[in-house]
């Protein structure tokens, strides 16, 4: 179904093994012809700077004297630094608690909506259109207005009689205004789960119903099972982009990762090794590590898969 | 995979029956359950949105002082004022933003249409591999390539020129849409690209004259998302365009966060509102095939 499911497959195919005649390639002149741009783009815009990342993380380099090497230096700097693994710890605690939030939301939404719900296309609109805005620079802004001290979370509180804190100010709430802000976009994932919800036939909910399991039991039984591969697409890719986040840490805190670090998220921090420090190998380094984390998640997530997703085939 | 996959990209439409028949008063109660909870969460959702659009309406005195979105006391000035704040009017950055997002469009469907029409219909050495590798580069944080490309165009002369954010999309970088359209393609029945070959095409003309034209649904998504990914970007632009003449609207509308004698709120909620507001008409309009492309790909 997905861009996951069809690597699944190829490896599988792979494992195979098949015919490898000649003949089975007709086409490729005309093949390398087509794929000339995407091919130019992989060497020079891919492959090569990331030779080159790694390069440059073993080097010292700010732009204006050739790069130094300084083995592996950048990567002791880094292990070494407390404001590195504040920077970690902050990003993980977002992805950790962000994505399984905004998953279970869209998935429970999914089902709400699901099967011929009247105004479904209403409801699917409004859940979907802040998933496309969320990233943006004005949703940002709008964002430190409706968690700042006089905001609109805090008129709601005093309604009911808090006196709710500056959350965006606040070291110990930044974070949580951006991990809701997170939240706030479950609607592709949620759309992602009313396409797979329909894949599902009816005749096993007949059958279901025959054997006479109730809703309950139906959920657990049938369509939870069904989704398994989806909601495994979705964690790896939601985890892998949360990784990633930027515009959002940036703009609320005004570029500066505060208060007190709390919003410091490890793009953040990289961004400033490289363009603010003219740290080229530091970010490199760091840019390295993420591809590693990146890298150790979404294997922890295919091994995991095992225990919980179900593929019919 | 691929045949579910197919299903997704036009997806069947919900079977009429339902299990249960409606009409008993429980039923009828749940549904009202439902609908509450649902209307709540809706405007809890929409409410931040509602809220910044009629602020931006309203005096800068009261935005703060009265949360509530009923009032009667709205004045355009906001938008007045905040059009003329920078250094520039913010049409230059529309203007600067809406090239941008045109060059990226067409660069993405030129480019991913052509690998596209080679991985789902071409037989070539390496297919499986490349297409691994170009499925696997959706999952590449593209930090580890943010310096050497930074690196790259700062060499070719390129900072501050649009050619940094513009020329990758002719060279097929994002991969999510070629995987949208060899979906797409694979859906095809494969009796018209035979008839076309027997009629001598070559495979030019079958991707000019056959393929396009029954893909556009998946080049309009491709454009609709493109649009969206790059009139909203912050980052690329933040790293390649440092002068406030060469700045699109996302760049622009930080600028205003770092200007303001923080008290000029009305201002800034205006231009966020002119900012959002194409975004908001291609979602109103383009929605049919938003949805499509997030059920086929999972893309945002």
């Amino acid at each position: 179904m997905s861009s996951l499911g069809e690597l699944r497959t190829m490896a599988a195919k792979r494992r195979k093994g098949g015919p490898r005649v000649k003949e089975r390639y007709p086409d490729n002149k005309a093949a390398y012809l087509f794929l000339l741009p995407w091919i130019i783009g992989l060497l020079g815009l891919t492959v090569g700077p990331m030779i080159a990342s790694l390069y440059l993380s073993f080097t010292e380099y700010n732009l204006f004297q050739p790069p130094q090497w300084i083995g592996l230096d950048n990567f002791t700097a880094m292990f070494g630094d407390e404001r590195f693994w504040n920077s970690f710890r902050v990003t993980v605690v977002y992805v950790l608690v962000g994505v399984p939030v905004q998953l279970v939301l869209a998935l429970g939404l999914a089902m709400l909506l699901d099967k011929g719900l009247r105004g479904l296309p209403f409801y699917r609109s409004v859940f979907y259109l802040p998933s496309l805005m969320g990233g943006s620079v004005a949703i940002a802004i709008l964002w430190r207005q409706v968690f700042g001290k006089d905001g609109l979370v805090n008129g709601v509180l005093a309604w009911f009689g808090f006196d709710g804190p500056g959350w965006i100010g606040h070291p110990d709430f930044a974070l949580g205004t951006l991990i809701v802000l997170n939240v706030w976009t479950f609607g592709s994932p949620m759309v992602i789960f009313l396409a797979g919800l329909r894949q599902i036939p009816e005749m096993f909910y007949e059958a279901a119903s025959i054997d006479g399991a109730g809703r309950v039991r139906q959920f657990f039984s049938v369509t939870l099972p069904l989704l398994t591969p989806i909601v495994f697409f979705n964690l790896v890719l939601q985890i892998i982009f949360a990784f990633q986040a930027f515009t959002q840490a940036y703009v609320v805190s005004g570029g500066t990762g505060g208060p007190a670090d709390s919003t410091m998220f490890y793009t953040l921090l990289l961004y400033k090794e490289a363009f603010t420090e003219l740290d080229m190998g530091y970010a490199s380094a760091m840019a390295w590590f993420l591809v590693v984390v990146v890298a150790a998640f979404t294997a922890i997530n295919f091994w995991l898969s095992k225990y919980w997703v179900f593929y019919d085939d | 995979m691929t045949t579910e996959t197919e299903t997704l990209v036009r997806p069947a439409p919900a079977p009429p029956g339902k299990r249960r028949r409606p009409g008993t008063a429980l039923r009828r109660l749940r549904s009202i359950g439902k609908h509450t909870m649902l209307a709540a969460l809706s405007l809890v959702m929409i409410y931040p949105l509602i809220w910044l659009l009629v602020s931006s309406f309203k005096p800068n005195s009261e935005i703060f002082r009265d949360l509530s979105v009923f009032t009667t006391d709205l004045t355009a000035e906001n938008y007045a004022n905040g059009w003329n704040d920078l250094q520039f009017p913010f049409s230059v950055f529309i203007v600067n933003s809406s090239i941008i997002a045109l060059g990226a469009i067409v660069g993405n469907l030129v480019s991913c249409s052509l690998a596209a029409y080679a991985f789902a219909r071409l037989k070539f050495r390496g297919r499986n591999l490349m297409f691994a590798i170009m499925l696997g580069s959706i999952m590449l944080p593209f930090q580890v390539l943010m310096v050497p490309q930074f690196l790259i165009f700062k060499e070719l002369g390129w900072l501050n020129t649009i050619l940094p954010l513009v020329a990758p999309k002719f060279l097929a970088t994002d991969a999510f849409f070629v995987f949208l359209m060899v979906q797409f393609i694979r859906s095809l029945p494969k009796e018209i690209f035979e008839a076309a070959r027997i009629d001598g095409a070559g495979h030019f003309r079958s991707y000019l004259q056959i393929t396009l034209p029954l893909i556009v649904p998946a080049l309009a998504t491709t454009a609709i998302f493109t649009f969206i990914w790059t009139w909203g970007d912050f980052f690329g632009p933040l790293v390649y365009l440092r002068l406030p003449e060469t700045w699109p609207v996302s760049v622009a509308l930080k600028g205003y966060l770092d200007a303001q004698s923080s008290s000029d709120y009305g201002s800034m909620f205006a231009m966020s509102v002119v900012s959002l507001l194409p975004m908001f008409l291609v979602f109103l309009f383009g929605q049919r095939f938003l949805i499509k492309g997030v059920a086929t790909t999972g893309i945002k």
